[in-house]
């Protein structure tokens, strides 16, 4: 069915499409772990989870409060934001000093106390969230037809992500950011309140998982082991783009998605492998990551 | 210092005799009846079979009255986390340590091969109502095996045959990358072709695929008539999704090869209205499923699916045939569960065969619209009762353990 | 000398433990506990946190189940030849990863551990998600059946003895002492002349070889080898079960995995089989946030050189 000549050139160009859509994901998903990791370098195990928080919070508020998908995407990224906030302050703090790998391993045992207790509320069968009127339907394009929610997520992504990008790296809130979480103690007597900065940069960061798991919730089914699978997926990502880049983690969280999309289309038992295919040689090749300075 | 190295020397070699004393190991023709229910506690298939298989067996215990044998029947339960190896353990220390000896519930193939292969070795009775592979009563059938409820060969019969006979002759499948997918899709293919039509190909996605859109996309590209979804839980109600979204459903049909009532509670009634498939119990079939349903649901919470309904079934002939037999050793017990009818709300026009299939008459459902439902335990109108040797296939003879 | 008192006491610990216990948990204990001292011949000792270690159990598992299966090889050859077979994963494994530090090093690890388990996934001798069910014991040389299971425990008991025996004589020995000083300080230990990848090579394919030894006879406890050997989540727990231990220290693995195996053990029975998970998730925050002390120094001497 695949050989050269024999590709149907329409279905590929579906694939490509469809892996354009999951790397909007990617994207959104390895931005927010980037900038923790990148800043704060915090390895937050615990962003799938709150990935999946996003999602059911979205689903619970309309449920329960009528909040449409419209307010939910303003209103779950602060809820989550907020959660993120508290888990910062109230426990990843205390271990600031302490070697990386604790707070890989908090974040680890946060994601499985809120997968774990979201499974036992809400069973394991994913629940479903409806696409919003607006976005109801589909465009024919030659190739495929596209329904509008996916088109929005394109969309959504790209915009929220360049939005983060630019505002990290060309503004003066950026500017600070870096510069506090780089020389803290240079900052701090600059009169800039560092730990405040570093709270909500942690806020924002798992804030874009959340909004990530509004954009999902329509799309895909809302279950509490949503967060598990993607999340190492999303690790790989950010270290195929180089840790700690901005950038680099969108572009990769994009490119990513294609070449799965792809493997779908040629060999699609492998597409749950191929990125780390991709990680071991990029790693070997280009120790830092595509788009990472060396150390 | 020597004299302390020799004290410990000597406690070690007195432990060591203690230790091979201790050594013989119990066996579980005690008289006590023990049972032990592996289900999934917390994955995919919690729903399907997790506590609801445990509350199954206990109403099944405490309807049975409690006691067989002059002592009162035991159980314990544990999480198989679907992993054989965690299975394959847990069961292990329940017939070695503990003197279990029956275990049922069993959701997923792997965990009741894993199950199914301890209890061989101990003799000891494996009651499967949550797995699908027909490889039970086949090419691993042992003399201890029960398998209730359904199985593949079950569903594809069911499900599949009609449509062909009705002119849908093209397929697709969209399969569940592991044993229990490539098993279903190997059956449904069998039948399609023996019945005149053609499979134009397949994909095969990783278990847990939360994202089917290339899948779809692909079965789309295949011009086929029909779309199988030879998978099981969050599998089938994604790929349905998907399906509906980017407008298969719209284009082609779609038949969900293993669907199980919660899953589709999950799915959207209109993309999933309309779509037929087979079961091996639905609650609200007549007076008898719906007081027992009812019953379940007061404890449970949530409407009993097959396998819960399946666990009851077997539970309660298992025990009807350790009353009847006298004894809890297991080849008396399975000579007497072959002999006796089971037949209760569950098991309709049912045989336990010597193979270990228990053979019953299973139904063709239809998964109600919007329009239909009543509420949302209203999901399936039932539209035939297939008959049990219409549904499975003939026993094996290397599998007649008579 | 106390040491040695302490030993012999625990050794005779282990040798009455059947007694109490049943013998498959014990020795299912004391294959993690094997794994987990590999792995922290890695992390505690060379300071190389391989995220990737799952392959090499795994591998071990399979191979030896595979040769149990079908080859009619005695269990102590089909060990031999498991672990053999992990020891040269590891060494290219080894040979791609120590040129690379930190959290890469740990990354490469994950890939190329992903990469083995896509292999035991779609490899067609694994069966896949069933796992390579009902391998046999079969008899020690030939002579001694391992099917009942209390000899299988003390034949568990010897081939563990025997690993940790080796991995106390390799942290002792001048090889070891060469792996502290790259741990403490990979410049001055460059400086003196040492090749230092190649001291961590060495020290990854040993590591390699005894986690494929303790997969090896974990498939022969349980008669079963799975894919959980080789998912990532393997590689998680083994750092969770050495971290709770201690990492850096010799005894600690052994008492972390005995922790979290005897943990995993009694939850999954009973009416907390439900909240298993977030047990876990529990144990580990309350570990991280306050009972570090024990592990803390180790640590910090990690944290220097690697991040």
């Amino acid at each position: 069915m695949a050989s050269l000549f024999d590709i149907n050139l329409f279905a590929l160009f579906g694939q490509l499409l469809v892996g354009l859509i999951n790397g909007s994901f990617y994207a959104l998903l390895s931005l927010g772990l980037a900038i923790i990791f990148g800043l704060l370098k915090i390895i937050n195990f615990a962003q799938g989870a709150m990935y999946m928080l996003g999602a059911f919070v979205a689903l619970l508020a309309l449920k329960f409060m009528g909040v449409n998908y419209w307010f939910a995407l303003i209103l779950v990224p602060l809820t989550v934001g907020l959660v993120g906030v508290l888990m910062e302050r109230f426990l990843i703090r205390p271990i600031a000093n302490e070697d990386h790998l604790y707070s890989l391993l908090l974040t680890f045992g946060l994601a499985l106390i809120i997968q774990g207790s979201f499974t036992h509320m809400f069973g394991s069968s994913g629940l479903s969230y409806a696409v919003p009127e607006a976005l109801k339907g589909g465009t024919k394009l030659p190739f495929m037809y596209l329904p509008n929610y996916r088109a929005w997520i394109i969309i959504v992504s790209v915009i929220v992500c360049a939005g983060t990008w630019w505002m990290i790296e060309k503004t003066n809130l950026g500017a600070y950011l870096r510069a506090g979480t780089e020389n803290p103690q240079l900052m701090q007597a600059f009169g800039i309140n560092v730990p405040l900065i570093v709270t909500l940069t942690f806020g924002f960061g798992v804030a874009l998982a959340g909004f990530a798991g509004v954009m999902a919730a329509p799309v895909y089914s809302v279950s509490p082991d949503m967060g598990s699978n993607i999340l190492i997926v999303v690790f790989a990502i950010v270290v195929i783009g180089g840790m700690g880049s901005i950038g680099g983690a969108i572009i990769t969280g994009l490119g990513m998605g294609v070449v799965e999309g792809l493997t779908k289309y040629f060999y699609p038992e492998a597409s749950n492998t191929v990125i780390f295919l991709v990680m071991v040689i990029v790693l070997l090749l280009k120790p830092a990551g595509l788009f990472g300075k060396e150390a | 210092m020597k004299k302390t190295n020799k004290t410990v020397l000597s406690a070690v070699v007195s432990g060591v005799i203690a230790a091979t004393m201790a050594c013989g190991a119990q066996a579980a023709t005690d008289g006590q009846v023990k049972l032990g229910v592996l289900a999934d506690m917390g994955g995919t298939y919690a729903d399907i079979c997790g506590k609801g298989c445990v509350t199954a067996t206990k109403m099944a215990i405490e309807d049975f009255g409690g006691n067989v044998l002059d002592k009162p029947i035991e159980i314990v339960s544990a999480d198989s986390q679907l992993k054989p190896d965690i299975a394959s353990a847990i069961a292990r220390k329940w017939v070695e340590d503990q003197g279990v000896d029956a275990i049922g519930g069993l959701v997923s193939s792997a965990v009741s091969g894993a199950v199914s292969k301890v209890n061989a070795d101990t003799k000891n009775i494996t009651l499967i109502s949550g797995s699908a592979s027909n490889t039970f009563t086949t090419k691993t059938c042992n003399p201890y095996n029960v398998h209730w409820t359904y199985n593949v060969v079950a569903l594809a019969n069911g499900t599949v045959k009609p449509m062909v006979q009705a002119g849908k002759k093209k397929w697709f499948f969209i399969t569940a990358d592991y044993s229990f997918g490539h098993a279903l899709e190997g059956m449904a293919s069998k039948v399609i072709n023996e019945n005149g039509g053609e499979v134009l190909g397949h994909v095969r996605a990783p278990l847990g695929t939360t994202d089917f859109s290339s899948y779809i996309l692909q079965a789309q590209a295949s011009g086929a008539d029909v779309v199988a979804l030879a998978n099981a839980g969050n599998d089938t109600v994604n790929a349905l999704k998907a399906a509906s979204e980017f407008g298969l459903t719209e284009q082609m049909d779609v038949a969900g090869l293993l669907v199980f009532t919660p899953n589709a509670q999950a799915m959207d009634p209109a993309s999933a209205g309309g779509m037929r498939l087979t079961s091996g119990f639905y609650w609200d079939m007549d007076k008898e499923t719906r007081d027992w349903s009812k019953r379940f649901e007061q404890r449970h919470g949530e409407i009993p699916s097959m396998i819960h309904a399946g666990v009851y079934s077997v539970t309660t002939h298992y025990l009807n045939a350790v009353k009847a037999a006298g004894t809890d050793e297991s080849d008396v017990v399975m000579k007497k569960m072959k002999e006796m009818k089971p037949n209760d709300f569950f098991a309709r026009n049912a045989t336990l065969r010597p193979d270990g299939r228990m053979v019953h008459d299973m139904l063709y459902v239809e998964i109600k619209k919007q329009e239909e439902r009543k509420d949302k335990n209203d999901i399936y109108k039932i539209i035939k009762v297939i008959s049990g040797d219409e549904a499975y296939s003939p026993m094996q003879p290397q599998c007649n353990f008579s | 000398m106390n040491n040695m008192k302490i030993n012999l006491f625990l050794l005779a610990l282990a040798l009455i433990a059947p007694t109490v216990l049943y013998p498959v948990f014990l020795a299912k204990v004391l294959c993690f506990a094997l794994f987990a001292c590999a792995f922290n011949l890695l992390l505690g000792f060379a300071g190389l946190l391989s995220f990737g270690h799952a392959a090499f159990l795994g591998t071990g598992g399979y191979v030896t189940g595979y040769l149990m299966v079908n080859s009619g090889l005695t269990p102590e050859l089909a060990i031999i030849v498991g672990t053999l077979a992990g020891a040269l994963l590891g060494a290219v494994f080894g040979k791609l990863a120590v040129k690379r530090e930190g959290i890469y090093f740990a990354m490469v690890t994950l890939a190329l551990a992903q990469l083995v388990f896509f292999f035991y996934l779609q490899a067609p001798f694994t069966n896949g998600e069933d796992g390579l069910q009902g391998v046999p014991r079969g008899a020690l040389f030939g002579l001694i059946d391992l099917s009942d299971n209390l000899v299988m425990y003390y034949f568990v008991l010897t081939i563990f003895i025997a690993g940790y025996w080796l991995i106390n004589r390799t942290v002792h020995s001048p090889f070891g002492q060469v792996l502290k000083a790259i741990r403490e300080n990979e410049d001055r230990a460059t400086s003196l002349g040492y090749d230092v990848n190649q001291y961590k090579w060495l020290a990854f394919v040993i590591s390699a070889a005894l986690a494929a030894l303790a997969g090896s006879t974990k498939t022969l406890v349980f008669e079963l080898a799975s894919l959980t050997d080789v998912h990532w989540h393997m590689s998680g727990e083994v750092i969770l079960m050495t971290l709770v231990g201690g990492v850096g220290t010799i005894f600690g693995p052994v008492l972390g995995a005995g922790f979290i195996v005897t943990m995993q053990n009694y939850l999954s029975g009973g009416e907390l089989g439900n909240y298993i998970h977030i047990i876990m998730g529990a144990v580990f925050v309350v570990c991280v946030l306050s009972f570090r002390s024990g592990i803390v120094g180790q640590l910090m001497k990690f944290k220097r050189n690697n991040f």
